[in-house]
């Protein structure tokens, strides 16, 4: 018989170390082994705040963390938190990134935390790590020894332009060996990385963010199509992608009221 | 051998997804309908939008499940354009509605109506709304708004959904069988509370909510058992059905059809199948040829 007992409730953690990673942005470390894949997330409790889906950033022997960017209530609380100061956890849920070969990771922003452990597991990856200027792009320390190219919409560290404009540049090069891509970042970017993949015949892997409440598949408000982000997701393959019409134009709010991406992002910036 | 007519809805099994669970989108209902479910009730909609509660919202332990959504919802304009007809989708759908006052549960009723789902429930029973005295904690209201919704429904039926959480739910269920009611659904969530001991706080934003799941089920059962002796229109029996053998003990107790949600949870969106596999697999072994047979067995 199977087993009926599931227990999904928040738990509480002590933080063993903060990082600065960049302008808003910070790394909250955990002393506690998570099994976690590369991609999958948890949902972080702050109590009398609220609770929030976070990206699983660092796994390492006995340790994890998160890396949040201050954007509205609740990442400017957490952004106030300190060694040894608490909240609580539960996952980590949905789906998780392949492990292939001859690997491109295109991150946007704080995006770049939901690939990060990802890359920590593929081998010698090109990863495209794009922010708006030099004081949001994270990670250039962790990823100082691998093939790193930065963008910067504004030009004020590596290359300037787009992410996406890289990404082409790589792919247009004949003797580029790349087969998969992986993205995470603003869902216009995502989508763009995602038909220049088409383009190019190349695989591609993206995590999608929409407004999560439960993390484990019951409320059904992070639906895109017909999939429930939280938990056959947020990482989609290719052909899954090609069946979201609602990819890169559609989201829900918080009331299911479905809105367009940029509607959304304004609304819940 | 598992196909049940409920208020002259044919459903090829009495497995129906109960509201609050997935039930946002189109598309969803459709996942459910491939997943096994015999019909699919809409999340509750009532005549505005509403954001519900801040996280967390909900969590489950063992075999308890806690949930303060909030009654978010699009509100039932943003739905009928989102919606457009629910008459022409893989299973039957029923469309969940409910109102502050009792002229917006006709207002909510007569837009769910123009959409065609195959039933229309009436959600009188959140246990977690601001507007005041619930509508099932008085079988006077109960009636009022039973009357309200069946006026504005045309021909669709009606099933009011009533709450455990009241004094007698015997009298509860004859006011609405006696206003026009053309099912009952029962049961709504129980009242409860959790406190994290470390946070030293209620983990619900809300503090108080509802408890769904196998800990429901004896109160679900309790209550269709009584509401059976009571009426003499179909029940759908709902509240912590996980396995084939819930769903059985359910029809026994008089229920006509089975609303599963929190077993989405415990089982997967399997759940369905799952559920349909182990009640034929019963009625085999027990020489059961259709669910007449069981249903209402416990009273004789
Ligand atoms: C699965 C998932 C998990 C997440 N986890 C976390 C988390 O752990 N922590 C957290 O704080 N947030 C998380 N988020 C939130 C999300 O990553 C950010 O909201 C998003 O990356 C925007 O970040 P930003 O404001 O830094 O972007 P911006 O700085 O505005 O842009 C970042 C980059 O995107 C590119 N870009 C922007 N617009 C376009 C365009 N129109 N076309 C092409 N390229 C464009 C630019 O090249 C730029 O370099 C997560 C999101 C997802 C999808
Ligand atoms: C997350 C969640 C949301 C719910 N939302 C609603 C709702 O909007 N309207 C309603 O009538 N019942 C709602 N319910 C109650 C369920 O429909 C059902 O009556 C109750 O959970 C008992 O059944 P179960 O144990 O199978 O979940 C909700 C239940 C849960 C768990």
């Amino acid at each position: 018989m199977e087993c009926q007992e599931r227990t999904e409730i928040p738990k509480l953690m002590e933080i063993s170390e903060v990082v600065y990673e960049g302008k808003g942005q910070k790394s909250f470390f955990f002393r506690h082994s998570l099994n976690c894949r590369p991609g999958q997330f948890v949902m972080v409790w702050l109590p009398d705040v609220d609770e929030k889906p976070m990206a699983v950033s660092y796994i390492n022997k006995n340790e994890f963390a998160f890396t949040s960017q201050v954007v509205g209530k609740w990442t400017s609380a957490l952004d106030k938190l300190k060694k040894h100061d608490k909240v609580w956890m539960r996952g980590p849920y949905g789906s998780s990134f392949s492990i292939k070969k001859n690997a491109c990771v295109v991150g946007g922003g704080v995006g770049m935390a939901s690939v990060s452990t990802l890359i920590d597991k593929l081998k010698d990856p090109t990863i495209i790590n794009g922010a708006r200027s030099k004081e949001h792009l994270i990670y250039l320390k962790r990823y100082k020894n691998k093939n790193l190219i930065a963008v910067t919409d504004d030009g004020s560290y590596g290359k300037k332009g787009f992410t996406t404009d890289s990404l082409k540049e790589l792919l247009n090069d004949n003797n580029n060996k790349i087969k998969i891509v992986y993205t995470c970042g603003p869902e216009i970017m995502m989508k763009k990385v995602f038909d220049i993949c088409n383009k190019y015949k190349v695989e591609c892997e993206a995590s999608l963010e929409r407004m999560m409440k439960c993390g484990f598949g019951v409320c059904g408000v992070c639906m895109v199509n017909d999939q429930i982000v939280c938990m056959d997701g947020p990482v989609f393959n290719s052909k899954q992608l090609s069946k979201m019409s609602e990819f890169g134009s559609f989201a829900r709010l918080k009331t299911g009221r479905k809105v367009t991406i940029n509607e959304y992002h304004s609304i819940h910036a | 051998m598992l196909n049940v007519n409920l208020c002259g809805i044919k459903l090829r099994n009495p497995t129906i997804l109960a509201s609050g669970i997935l039930g946002v989108t189109k598309d969803s209902i459709d996942r459910v309908g491939k997943n096994g479910a015999g019909a699919v009730t809409l999340k509750s909609l009532c005549h505005e939008e509403r954001t519900g509660n801040k996280n967390p919202v909900m969590f489950g332990y063992d075999d308890v499940f806690f949930n303060a959504v909030g009654l978010p919802g699009q509100g039932i304009d943003n739905a009928v354009k989102d919606f457009k007809r629910l008459d022409n989708l893989s299973i039957p759908v029923i469309g969940s509605i409910y109102g502050y006052k009792i002229e917006q549960f006709g207002q909510v009723t007569k837009k769910m109506a123009s959409l065609k789902p195959a039933i229309i429930e009436v959600d009188i029973s959140c246990p977690h709304m601001d507007y005041g005295k619930p509508y099932d904690a008085d079988p006077k209201l109960t009636a009022e708004v039973t009357q309200v919704v069946k006026k504005n429904a045309g021909k669709i039926p009606i099933s009011i959904k009533l709450s455990p959480n009241v004094h007698d739910i015997k009298e509860i269920a004859h006011a609405a069988e006696k206003a026009g009611a053309d099912a009952i659904t029962a049961i709504n969530t129980a009242t409860g509370m959790m406190i994290d001991i470390d946070a030293r706080k209620p983990v619900l934003a809300n503090k108080i909510g509802g408890i769904s799941g196998p800990a429901l089920k004896p109160i679900a059962v309790r209550c269709v058992y009584e509401i059976y002796e009571t009426v003499k229109i179909p029940i759908i029996g709902t509240g912590g059905v996980t396995y084939g053998k819930d769903a059985i003990e359910m029809m026994m107790a008089g229920a006509a059809a089975i609303g599963i949600g929190t077993g989405v949870f415990y089982r997967g969106n399997g759940v369905f199948k799952k559920v349909c596999n182990e009640m034929e697999a019963w009625m085999k072994k027990n020489k059961v040829k259709n669910l007449d047979e069981i249903k209402g067995c416990a009273h004789k």
